[in-house]
């Protein structure tokens, strides 16, 4: 395996860098989900709720069954199988019936000739609501009213927690945490809850095959769990469901769990025509999960040389309604609470819990994007009390092989966390800028009418880390098939969804070089072709992918030489080193290791803020990044580039803002993404140091620049203006103090 | 009601209702769904697309309004079988990850590129800041436009 890293050069299986999509996706062709259309095809609509929590009292469909154009209007009563649903708990109604618990929740679908046939009759589908008092605060949940009484998640092996609200909770004990230092820093930390905005809004087309069966072509982040959830609710074998991948706009771990995909194939399957439905931005908001909002406390002590003592942290996450992926969330957060460091002694405690709020799940970096920022901060808190260079602290502490996590599992594999530190110190930042300059270029844009009076020059460091793959003994694989013909061609069926990475030019270059030919081609991935590829999600899709296309090559070749130079056809499954489950009394490794991989970056900022106005302009961003080897260097870069701008966006401006639950911003007008002016020029250093279990030594690169860009750009701020800044995003308003 | 508008140099005429988007019209009429759908609010440009000429989000127009006149969207920038320099330099630079802003980021930047054939970065930043994009981190869409601007 290893052999293969030196032969495996970037570009070797896509001539001028161009990925096998690009074209297609510059002239338009590419056909998104949004973009299908089938013969005879009805549109879909959701009826939504209006309130945060309530009891439905009763739904009248009678209106909208009489408006013009329209075949079905279904509720809850007309699921045809399981009433529920969920990626990891079932605890979530395909649609609402006895109460709703978050604000957009589906009560019922629409399906009609039209899709402005379909909005209008969505209107007037009559929902009776007796509105409950939503249970918003998060710190509260635990003492407040259930709003699931079966408790769907107890009885999965976490730690005993009987209190209301809870969804998991964590501990994880090493060492002493009592043990004392010299110096002791502390802090409340927290961040707001913030939206994957991916482009592409959910969208799909569900054809009835005549059977009793239904094809669902979906944008989606796993083509099989989204199958095993649809079929049950159908009332459907799962064979009878199969799920084909749409073009992807965009996921960032908002597609993990399912939006429209019931809903469309419920309507198909009752009026017997294709069905497609497409999200508007609005509803795409209150459509998908969130990342998860976060309050954290943290402690940190250390010797007066400024080697840390003990850890002691608590994090609280607010799940929202549903359990989505709040359970490996919160267990992410606490097991790379620390950040990349060695500590002897340590406490985390971690709570996510259920509230009325829009439901969480996965979003880029999970989980250890929130204790980043906080542990970051603390390490810049201790080295301005000890008076120590914080780049000087960091590689002090800086754990790498050998040394332990919080967990107690030994880094086995690379993690070359002092080199990323060193090389990220190393990149020479711009020099201070002259005033007056274009408006353009000052804080705030041309919208700063000043002369710059104001502005305040500021640079900030940050690390952090997290698992690439799944964990805690997950039996996480990835399938491919190969099929080589008469003439040597081949052909790759691989169910990974390509959400933007680039995952499809992976199992290219790979299969291009275990096959010895350009002539390979990617099938489209089906669940009806080929087993399941698992998500692309957790950094993993890079290793597993060429790791099971590399298994399915080898394989194929071999039976190709059996039998004499014959057409063969061969499926593989690849799976990574296994993990094992944590202890869930003191979030320890049992049986081995919980996390097979780890991948670690730096970062240096440069910002400049009006600290008169509160305005911000990140001038300029540095990093250096772990990537174990890059396959290519384009789309790594490009990874690291668009991660840091969603960091970047975490730190300034992106936030979900809610009343009573009730979502306040759900447009791109009220909630802000970073644009072209808020992007500075970033420099990417790639550290190649190969994962020894990893096909190829590779390592995913998607997250690590998420996790670390926010924690970064803040100890930029804080530079600039000597404020605390416990909290993101950072308003102009905790800049000036008013 | 019936319009009758030119599509990338071709006569075409639609039935449409009196508040659709020229962006429905073209998407889900008129086969054309290269403009995208991502925000259809006037605030991401995906649905760029030239209404004689002029740069335009075509989710803000009504279909009524392009009744006799002339729109070239993403299909249309370029002959069968060719790419606008603009478009050959996204694929070239690796300024296409999800490519769901790229068809009105290609449109905007070829736009700017017949205004200001050599923009400065900061013209360029500026006069693409109307588009998102939730994937790059703008810089290869800025090495895209640089390096289309050398040709």
């Amino acid at each position: 395996m290893s052999t293969a890293v030196g032969t495996l050069r970037q570009g070797r299986a896509t001539p001028a860098m161009r990925r096998a999509d690009a074209v297609p996706k510059v002239t338009g062709e590419f056909a998104y989900s949004s973009d299908l259309h089938a013969a005879g095809m009805l549109w879909g609509q959701t009826v939504r709720s209006p309130h945060a929590h309530a009891r439905i009292v009763g739904i009248d469909i009678s209106e909208a069954v009489g408006m013009p154009g329209v075949h079905a209007v279904l509720t809850h009563e007309d699921v045809p199988g399981r009433k529920t649903y969920g990626l990891e708990f079932a605890d979530q109604p395909v649609l609402a019936s006895a109460r709703v618990r978050y604000f957009g929740e589906p009560v019922a679908i629409v399906a009609a000739e039209e899709p402005e046939q379909a909005r209008r009759a969505a209107a007037v589908v009559r929902v009776e609501y007796e509105p409950l008092a939503p249970v918003t605060d998060p710190e509260r949940a635990t003492e407040m009213e259930a709003l699931h009484p079966d408790r769907p998640t107890m009885g999965h092996g976490y730690r005993n927690d009987p209190r209301p609200n809870v969804v998991r909770s964590m501990l994880i004990r090493h060492g002493d945490p009592d043990a004392s230092g010299d110096a002791t820093v502390s802090g409340h930390y927290e961040l707001g809850q913030q939206d994957q905005a991916f482009l592409g809004p959910e969208s799909g087309i569900a054809i009835p095959d005549g059977e009793g069966g239904i094809d669902i072509h979906v944008a989606t982040q796993w083509l099989h769990v989204d199958r095993d959830q649809v079929a049950p609710c159908l009332g459907l074998e799962p064979e009878m469901v199969r799920i084909h991948l749409a073009g992807v706009g965009g996921a960032f771990g908002g597609r993990e769990d399912l939006s429209m995909q019931i809903h469309a194939a419920m309507l198909a399957l009752r009026t017997d025509r294709p069905v497609k439905m497409v999200y508007n931005r609005e509803e795409s908001f209150v459509g998908h999960i969130h990342r998860h909002p976060a309050r954290i406390w943290a402690e940190h002590r250390a010797t007066r040389a400024g080697q840390l003592v003990a850890v002691r942290m608590r994090v609280l996450i607010d799940g929202g309604a549903y359990a989505s992926s709040s359970s490996a969330v919160i267990s992410n957060a606490c097991a790379f609470a620390v950040g990349p460091y060695a500590v002897e002694n340590v406490l985390v405690e971690g709570l996510a819990v259920y509230t009325n709020n829009p439901p969480c799940g996965a979003m880029r970096g999970f989980g250890a994007v929130q204790t980043c920022f906080a542990a970051e901060a603390q390490m810049d808190k201790l080295a301005a009390e000890l008076r120590i260079d914080p780049v000087e602290l960091r590689l002090l502490n800086a754990l790498e092989p050998g040394g332990t996590l919080a967990t107690g599992q030994v880094v086995a594999g690379s993690l070359p966390t002092r080199e990323v530190i060193r090389r990220a110190a190393a990149i020479p930042i711009p020099e201070a800028e002259e005033l007056p300059r274009d408006a353009i270029r000052l804080p705030g844009g041309a919208g700063n009418t000043t002369r710059g009076e104001g502005i305040r020059r500021g640079v900030g460091f940050a690390v952090g880390f997290k698992n690439i793959c799944f964990s805690e003994g997950f039996d996480d694989y990835c399938t491919a098939r190969v099929r080589i013909r008469g003439d040597g061609s081949a052909e790759v069926h691989c169910a990974s969804a390509e959400v933007g990475q680039g995952v499809t030019d992976v199992i290219l270059q790979v299969a291009r070089l275990e096959l010895g030919t350009e002539h390979v081609e990617l099938a489209s991935g089906s669940t009806a072709e080929v087993g399941s590829a698992g998500s692309t999600s957790a950094s993993r899709m890079t290793w597993m992918a060429a790791g099971a296309v590399q298994a399915a090559c080898r394989a194929a070749l071999d039976e190709r030489e059996r039998l004499g130079g014959a057409e063969v056809d061969v499926e593989r499954v690849y799976r990574h080193p296994r993990t094992f489950p944590l202890d869930p009394e003191t979030g320890q490794i049992t049986d081995g290791q919980a996390h097979v991989a780890l991948a670690v970056a730096a970062m240096r900022v440069v910002v400049e803020v009006d600290v008169d106005l509160g305005l911000t302009r990140v001038v300029w961003i540095g990093t250096a990044q772990d990537v174990g080897k890059a396959l290519s260097r384009t789309a790594v870069e490009g990874q690291i580039e668009g991660g840091t701008a969603q960091g970047l966006g975490l730190a300034l401006m992106e936030e979900l803002q809610t009343h009573d639950g009730v979502i306040a911003n759900a447009s791109f007008t009220d909630y802000l993404v970073p644009t072209f002016l808020d992007m500075p020029p970033i420099v990417s250093e790639l550290v190649e140091e190969p994962e020894p279990d990893a096909p190829y030594g590779v390592k995913g690169v998607g997250e690590p620049p998420t996790v670390v860009s926010t924690a970064a750009i803040v100890a930029a701020l804080r530079n600039a203006t000597g404020r605390e800044l416990a909290r993101v995003p950072v308003r102009p308003d905790d800049i000036v103090e008013v | 009601m019936r319009i009758e508008l030119t599509v990338n140099g071709e006569l075409l005429e639609a039935e449409v209702w009196a508040g659709e988007s020229l962006l429905a019209t073209l998407r889900d009429r008129l086969a054309l769904p290269g403009s995208k759908n991502a925000c259809e609010q006037g605030e991401c440009g995906s649905c760029s697309v030239l209404l004689d000429g002029e740069l335009v989000c075509s989710c803000l127009v009504l279909a009524a309004q392009a009744d006799g006149h002339e729109v070239v969207t993403v299909e249309g920038l370029a002959p069968a079988d060719a790419l606008h320099p603009v478009q050959d330099a996204f694929a070239e630079t690796g300024a296409v990850q999800c490519g769901f802003c790229t068809p009105g980021f290609v449109v905007a930047a070829a736009d700017l590129l017949r205004r200001v054939p050599e923009p400065s970065d900061d013209e360029i930043r500026e006069a693409l800041s109307g588009n998102l994009c939730r994937c790059t981190g703008y810089q290869k869409i800025l090495d895209a436009v640089r390096e289309a601007a050398g040709r």
